[in-house]
């Protein structure tokens, strides 16, 4: 199947006829057809014999890109990917019968895409149709260092040479899957256009870039065992709600409780390799702040500019709605294309919402019928599906790499029972629940820590312990726990008032304000704590737990609770924004200081 | 540019404000704008919602109300709607199809732009980081303004979101640069739009304004016209001629009701409160609008006003609004029965970019640390405000009590403003760390210790007196609670 897949692909029409050293390609057979009814981005056509569902489509003048989404008899229904104004009944369509395909290759790391990969640097100011004409033939030339052996015999996956795409990523050119055998030629060191030919395998010209059809995940050998986190220097995820490498997290969200900014802060902050960052239907303000941002900071790894390791693939809320549904499909076959290197990649989706959306509106212009709140019956089935293209996985090539994959959902009114948060939190592992209240308040990241979960905690608390924390579980559980009893005595004190409470439990509540401002919220501006170490981080929960310890002991030994309340912890909640980003032992000063301070109320 | 129109006299059914011509087959487009002539030689205008073999379907944008399908022509003109755009819109007024209504000559120009305008390449988009100057002190303190960002204001019916968008139009300023407003009325009463005048005289006279304006007796049609109108002259101001731009629409509630509308009459499948699944892309592509460009030296801001209908925010227009727009400005009806103009909510009100648009070079330095600390604080004092109404003032611990004073006195010295009173963003600086200073210091955790050494005003009364800079006009709303 793969290899039909990949013959039809590299046979796309964007891969131009290559030079002498051609081996046999399947010329591609263009059809044509006549568009018999324009509705938006919903075409009709008839004829096109031959074109399946997925198929890439041409209509018009302008040859605006489609993808075949239905047949019936000899209409063809296609969603069109741009601006359909002036499309007439009678106007031509043409496919080359092959599934809608993106451009991999080099020149990708670094770049601003649209929803099919196309690049927006090199768009005009204005995305009117036929923007982007030109653009995807004219990647510029890339230097290869060859590293394969001719002769040798080859299989998917195999290493063919090198591109260095920024000095973080040093890009493996690799036979493509579903290609095997020998390895009959490979280019000389140098500079080469994105369709040259590299190499030839078997029968089979091997070029720098290759098409893959976006729909269909790239094959792998097999799943792996998730184990390590994806370190985010978020303390509220990594202490609380940590994610596996490899595994998938969803932030549902109201509008205006941080889900942009979290999901910035993991694209900037966490340890993966490549970063794809997929705009689905958001704003465009935010995509040219985000790409400003990650070419300023410097990723703490490579000491090199963010944005070297990034992919940013934006189709804002007013692009093309198709391009919508599609984007969030380029995005992951982006990054499993990184995975199939070795790396570690992470797509970070900002909103999945948009995405079903988009889909919910695609079906109601060919008639599907609507089951809930108008989206079709396929909803779940596809979110499943998506979030199924994550991993951690023996790559073809023989590497241990992932996907993780991190998404955000804009739940209408809030509602977070609406169908696409309902079904997204059946699907993930992790769940970073965002709180209206919590985000009005001013306490972010707004994560609430009643209804998120992290389903990988127990385990990750073993690969902690087995890297030097062992107490990474109890110091998350004692902290959990709290939160939890401060939150009932919470609502008991607004009955009868804080000051009747007994002192130890005055202590606790005295203890969950602490934790709110010293460990939970974090500035996504702070220069100190934007980003925070590991080390920090249980530093820090390590001072409150502390302090939670000395006042219980405190009021033990006969101390007034209120006498403890009137104390200035300040100290404590201004540590994060005033160390280091990685000072664990300025924390531990400023713990023994308030300890002291503490110390000195005993009677 | 316009070729004479290929006219069909193959109307064959009415629906609602739908028509379907018969024998179209190759000659209209999708999109494509429309006359139609009636027997009586009234001129009305259509666009082509869909073209399926040889019938296209029409929206008429005035009603089919009296129209005779066996006596009326149809033409289409091979393109969709464009207007005419040129700086002589500037200090003209027109209708929702952008016929001036103000009696003046005729607007032309040799460019045309369609209406329905493009997606800026997001790759092409400048970060917006300079701030707009309102003068009104909650704004320009907690949710600033920044040139390039949209900013919606949300309200309910009665109150004053007219007052506070006009004033905001009027008194705007973006340091020394040209500024211009753009005003986009749809579906209000004819008392609102003389509002709008008043308080717009001096730009309009300084030929600083453009306002477009669609009644609530005008055509439903045209008012999802009017913001893209509004929007198309503003790019050109903004892209081409290098303003800065402020685009006021109200109100979005009233468009939105005129898409549900249109949709119902076309059949689409109804979401939420019965708005088609497309409301959310059709209102992005009204508020995309606004930005920067790189390489372009102007700027569209747009503060689009929308009444929440029930003062429910879940409502799906201020939620899907809420969720394309880089903020909110939220109207407190409370506080408005309480006498306070402008009655702010402030806890749920967010300006997104304002991190951008303040600080050292672009307000002041502390601004972005006393705003923080305000919210902060304000949070603080209303959970104490709650807990004084279950337990009583005495349950309250000293500190809490402290937090009761700092609401009272954020809402007396800091928010409280006449509508024609203008305060430079220093004046409103002082008056924020006054209230910030009724709190002892250890409770300021979001400013530095240098700025507490800067700018507290020990004996936490500090801070001028509501007024002090200019009398405000009496307090509106009184009574009304
Ligand atoms: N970690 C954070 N630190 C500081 N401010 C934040 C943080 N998270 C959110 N905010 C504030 O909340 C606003 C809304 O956040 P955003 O991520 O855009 O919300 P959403 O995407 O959920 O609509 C931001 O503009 C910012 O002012
Ligand atoms: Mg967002």
């Amino acid at each position: 199947m793969a290899l039909k897949g990949w013959a039809r692909a590299q046979a796309g029409p964007q891969a131009t006829a290559p030079g002498a050293a051609s081996g046999r390609i399947e010329s591609p057979v263009t059809v044509e057809g006549t568009i018999v009814r324009v509705n938006g981005p919903m075409v009709e056509i008839e004829g096109l014999a031959g074109v399946s569902l997925a198929d890439l489509v041409e209509v018009g003048p302008g040859r605006l890109p489609g993808e075949v989404t239905g047949i019936r008899g000899a209409i063809m229904t296609a969603q069109v990917y741009e601006y359909t104004g002036g499309l007439r009944v009678g106007d031509q369509a043409t496919s080359d019968r092959q599934p809608l395909s993106v451009r991999l290759g080099p020149g990708l790391i670094g770049g601003v895409f649209d929803g099919l990969l196309r690049p927006l640097a090199r768009a005009p100011d204005f995305l009117s149709p036929g923007a982007f004409a030109g653009t995807a033939a004219h990647g510029s030339e890339a230097e290869f260092r060859p590293s394969g052996r001719v002769g040798s015999l080859v299989s998917g996956g195999a290493v063919l040479g090198r591109v260095r795409e920024s000095l973080a990523i040093d890009q493996a050119i690799q036979v493509p899957p579903g290609i095997a055998g020998e390895l009959r030629h490979l280019a000389l060191a140098g500079r080469y256009a994105p369709d040259a030919v590299i190499a030839q395998v078997a029968d089979v010209d091997v070029r720098l870039s290759s098409l893959w059809p976006v729909r269909r995940p790239r094959p792998f050998a097999e799943r792996l065992d998730l184990e390590a986190p994806l370190a985010t220097g978020q303390r509220v995820l990594d202490l609380f709600f940590p994610l596996t490498r490899g595994s998938t997290a969803a932030v549902p969200g109201g509008f205006g409780t941080g889900k942009t900014i979290l999901l910035e802060q993991i694209a900037k902050w966490c340890d993966a390799d490549v970063i794809v960052y997929v705009g689905c239907g958001e704003r465009g303000n935010e995509m040219s702040d985000a790409l400003s941002e990650l070419r300023e900071l410097v990723d703490p790894r490579t000491g090199r500019p963010l944005l070297e390791r990034t992919v940013i693939i934006a189709n804002t809320s007013n692009m093309p709605v198709m391009a919508r549904e599609l984007s969030i499909y380029t995005g992951i076959t982006v990054a499993e294309f990184y995975r199939d290197m070795g790396f570690d990649a992470v797509v970070i989706a900002d909103s999945t919402s948009r995405w079903a959306e988009a889909l919910r509106e695609s079906a109601s212009r060919t008639g599907a019928l609507p089951v809930e709140e108008g989206y079709p019956a396929e909803l779940p089935s596809q979110l499943a599906a998506f979030y199924e293209r994550a991993g951690r996985l023996r790559t073809l090539g023989g590497g241990d790499a992932t996907v993780s994959i991190i998404a955000s959902v804009s739940p209408p009114g809030g509602d977070k029972t609406e169908p696409v948060t309902s079904h997204t939190r059946r699907f993930v592992r992790t769940y970073w629940s965002l709180d209206r209240d919590l985000a009005a308040a001013r306490h972010y990241p707004s994560v609430s820590w009643r209804d998120s979960f992290a389903r990988d905690a127990s385990r990750l608390g073993v690969w902690h312990a087995a890297n030097g924390d062992p107490n990474w579980l109890g110091r998350r559980g004692q902290a959990m726990a709290i939160l939890a009893q401060a939150d009932r005595l919470q609502s008991v004190a607004e009955l009868i008032g804080a000051a009747s409470l007994p002192d130890p439990e005055r202590v606790v509540l005295l203890t969950a304000r602490l934790l709110h401002e010293a460990v939970l919220q974090q500035s996504a501006v702070s220069n100190n704590d934007a980003y925070c170490a590991p080390a920090k981080q249980a530093a820090l929960l390590d001072l409150v737990l502390a302090v939670h310890a000395r006042c219980l002991d405190l009021v033990g030994q006969g101390v007034h609770a209120s006498e403890l309340e009137e104390v200035d912890l300040s100290g404590a909640a201004r540590a994060r924004d005033e160390v280091g980003r990685d000072d664990a032992a300025a924390v531990g000063t400023i713990r023994d200081s308030i300890l002291g301070r503490l110390a000195g109320l005993a009677p | 540019m316009i070729r004479a129109p290929v006219e069909y006299s193959t109307i064959t059914s009415v629906k609602g404000p739908l028509i379907v011509v018969e024998g179209t087959r190759g000659d209209v487009g999708w999109d494509e704008f429309a006359q139609i002539r009636l027997a009586s030689g009234e001129v009305r205008h259509g666009v082509v919602l869909e073209v399926d073999h040889d019938l296209a379907v029409v929206q008429v944008m005035e009603g089919t109300a009296g129209l005779d399908p066996r006596a009326s022509r149809i033409g289409f003109v091979g393109r969709p709607l464009a207007i005419p755009v040129t700086e002589a819109w500037l200090g003209r007024e027109c209708n929702g199809r952008g016929d001036p209504i103000d009696g003046g000559p005729p607007i032309l120009s040799n460019v045309a732009r369609e209406v329905t305008g493009f997606a800026i390449n997001p790759a092409r988009r400048d970060t917006p980081s300079e701030p707009v100057i309102t003068g009104v002190s909650v704004v320009d303190a907690l949710t600033t303004v920044v040139r390039g960002q949209k900013l919606p204001i949300f309200s309910v019916g009665g109150l004053p979101h007219l007052e506070l968008a006009v004033q905001i139009a009027a008194q705007a300023r973006v340091g020394d640069a040209p500024f211009r407003v753009v005003f986009g009325a749809m579906g209000i009463t004819h008392a609102d739009v003389a509002a709008v005048r008043a308080g717009l005289q001096e730009r309009e006279a300084a030929g600083e304004l453009v306002l477009i304006i669609n009644t609530a007796a005008d055509p439903v049609v045209e008012r999802l016209l009017t913001p893209r109108l509004a929007l198309t002259i503003a790019e050109h101001l903004a892209f081409d001629l290098g303003f800065h731009v402020l685009v006021v629409l109200v109100d979005m509630t009233n468009y939105c009701e005129a898409l549900r509308e249109i949709a119902a009459a076309r059949g689409d499948v109804p979401t939420r409160g019965g708005y088609p699944g497309y409301l959310y892309s059709d209102l992005a592509s009204i508020y995309e609008r606004c930005g920067r460009i790189r390489d372009r030296p102007g700027s569209i801001t747009e503060i689009p006003v929308l009444t929440m209908p029930g003062g429910d925010i879940t409502h799906p227009v201020p939620d899907m609004s809420g969720y394309i727009t880089e903020g909110q400005l939220v109207l407190s009806a409370d506080a408005w029965a309480r006498g306070i103009y402008p009655p702010v909510d402030v806890l749920p009100s967010l300006s997104r970019l304002m991190r951008r648009g303040t600080g050292a070079g672009k307000t002041r330095a502390d601004h972005p640390a006393i705003a923080a600390q305000l919210y902060a604080s304000l949070a603080q004092a209303q959970r104490a405000r709650e807990m004084a109404e279950l337990l009583g003032v005495a349950a309250l611990s000293p500190t809490d009590r402290r937090y009761l004073d700092l609401g009272d006195a954020f809402e007396r010295q800091l928010m409280t403003q006449g509508m024609a009173e203008s305060r430079t963003i220093e004046e409103t600086l002082e008056r924020a760390w006054g209230v910030a200073s009724i709190l002892p210091q250890r409770e300021l955790t979001k400013v530095s210790r240098s700025q507490i050494e800067a700018f507290y005003q020990p004996g936490g009364r500090g801070g001028p007196e509501p007024g002090g800079g200019g009398a405000p006009e009496t307090a509106p709303g009184l009574g009304q609670g």
